[in-house]
């Protein structure tokens, strides 16, 4: 009785929802043109940045990108708190053996590549697709290789805690610096080079660069304050 | 190419009919299901097809990716025209901005919600939310 | 060309399919791999609509950490969905 109800108001939105976006032509430009090509214009004349994704979400709207950091901190907190053992009850951990000699060698040797390759996607951010978040996500993927090929492969906490906090403060003190030069807060105060160099477009590898080291941190936190719970 | 059916174009509507079909897939998990891993789950799915359905609203026909990489620009001197010329051919780069961010939080979502998952199996020794609602403390 | 047409309405059915297989599926950990698939179609379909960037974050946040955290929370409860058509006892104190 209860699933031919839920069926049948589903029906109902699916109808409704789809008899709106049919009236939208797709791949034809129906909507203002006035927020698309203001982005699409002042990247590359203004800031000198070829990754118009990148100026967005850093320097246009870079607010919101101060407040999903603050959303991920609050879940790595968040998680920590609710999953806390007193110290005399720490179990085991839940990888209870190593994994076996090919699959151990083979991490040992790509967990520096995988570091490379996310510090590289996070520092030339904004220049080719990529960026802070895509740069953390992947150091965080190598820990996890590590964490699950060996037994007891330690990550300590101290560490992670100073480069997390560290970057954070970076961030912060960026934005009032722009403050502090008569602008606003996150505005661009360096001098923006040319296109298409490693050095260009002001703050933005700047506060990329401590996006990303603080997203990494955060990630490889929650993964092993979770691989270490078990009864 | 595209093959006319009921005077619609079947191709271009394809991407509309998938993301609204697996947004009431992903609902149907949360609203029906019983074990609260399984609406979890749900709350996964749900959460793939909005993401799917805001990028394809921004698509333009024939368009390429907003980078202004070397290989686009292909030595032309960097004018006012030149950039408004290649920039009539661009998707809209506001969408990616946002999911950019749902994507994220979505994650941590995800995360938060499974860890009171395991503080609700440690206290009441089930999974099913009748059960739940039956025992009082 | 036609073989274009058909590989993407390939693609599409198949993420409608493993949408609706998680959610049947009663074995906990074989829903959990559906919804890795689904993941890893959603970052080819960014792909195809023009947004790398956004593909590369859907690939390594949807396939890898996802899928790890839910097997964390199954290891840690119940692995299998009881019958859901059996009526429910009342706790009688």
């Amino acid at each position: 009785m209860r699933k031919i109800v839920v069926i049948s108001l589903l029906a109902v939105f699916g109808v409704y929802l789809l008899e709106v976006l049919f009236k939208l032509d797709f791949g034809h430009q129906f909507f203002l043109n006035g927020v698309k090509d203001f982005y699409l214009t002042n990247s590359p004349e203004k800031l000198n940045v070829a990754n118009v994704v990148t100026s967005i979400v850093v320097n246009f709207r870079g607010f919101d990108t101060l407040g999903e950091v603050t959303v991920l901190f609050l879940a790595t907190t968040a998680m920590s708190s609710i999953l806390y053992k007193e110290r005399h009850q720490l179990g085991e951990r839940a990888v209870l053996f190593s994994s076996s000699r090919i699959v151990m060698t083979g991490s040992k040797l790509l967990f520096p590549a995988i570091i490379l390759l996310g510090v590289y996607v996070f520092i030339h951010g904004h220049l080719t697709p990529g960026g802070g978040f895509q740069g953390g996500v992947i150091i965080a993927t190598g820990f996890l290789l590590m964490l699950l090929a060996y037994k007891d492969y330690r990550v300590s906490h101290m560490a992670l805690s100073i480069v997390e906090s560290s970057a954070g403060i970076i961030f912060a003190s960026v934005g009032l610096l722009g403050m502090l030069n008569g602008g606003t807060f996150l505005e661009n105060f360096l001098p923006t080079g040319t296109m298409n160099n490693l050095l260009s477009g002001g703050v933005i590898p700047i506060i990329y660069i401590a996006v990303g080291l603080k997203v990494g941190a955060e990630l490889t936190g929650l993964i092993y304050t979770a691989l270490n719970e078990k009864d | 190419m595209d093959f006319k059916l009921f005077d619609l174009s079947i191709i271009e509507y394809a991407f509309f009919i998938t993301a609204v079909l697996v947004i009431l897939i992903g609902l149907y998990g949360v609203l029906v299901k019983k074990t609260l891993i399984k609406i979890v789950i749900g709350l996964s799915v749900l959460d793939a097809g909005i993401n799917l359905l805001l990028i394809s609203v921004g698509y333009l026909k024939e368009g390429t990716a907003p980078i202004f990489s070397p290989a686009l620009l292909k030595g032309m001197p960097l004018t006012m025209d030149n950039i408004r010329k290649l920039s009539e051919g661009m998707v809209d780069p506001v969408p990616q901005a946002l999911v950019l961010t749902a994507i994220v939080i979505g994650f941590g979502v995800i995360a938060v919600a499974l860890s009171l998952v395991i503080r609700l199996y440690r206290h009441h020794h089930t999974l099913n939310i009748d059960e739940i609602k039956n025992l009082k403390w | 060309m036609i073989i274009y047409v058909i590989l993407l309405f390939f693609l599409l059915i198949l993420m409608i399919g493993a949408a609706i297989y998680s959610i049947v599926q009663r074995d906990l950990l074989y829903a959990v791999i559906g919804t890795g698939v689904i993941s890893l179609i959603l970052s080819v379909l960014f792909l195809l609509l023009q947004a790398p960037d956004v593909a590369l974050t859907e690939a390594a946040i949807g396939v890898a950490l996802t899928t790890i955290i839910f097997i964390i929370t199954i290891r840690n409860t119940v692995r299998f969905e009881k019958d859901s058509d059996q009526p429910i006892k009342p706790v009688s104190k």
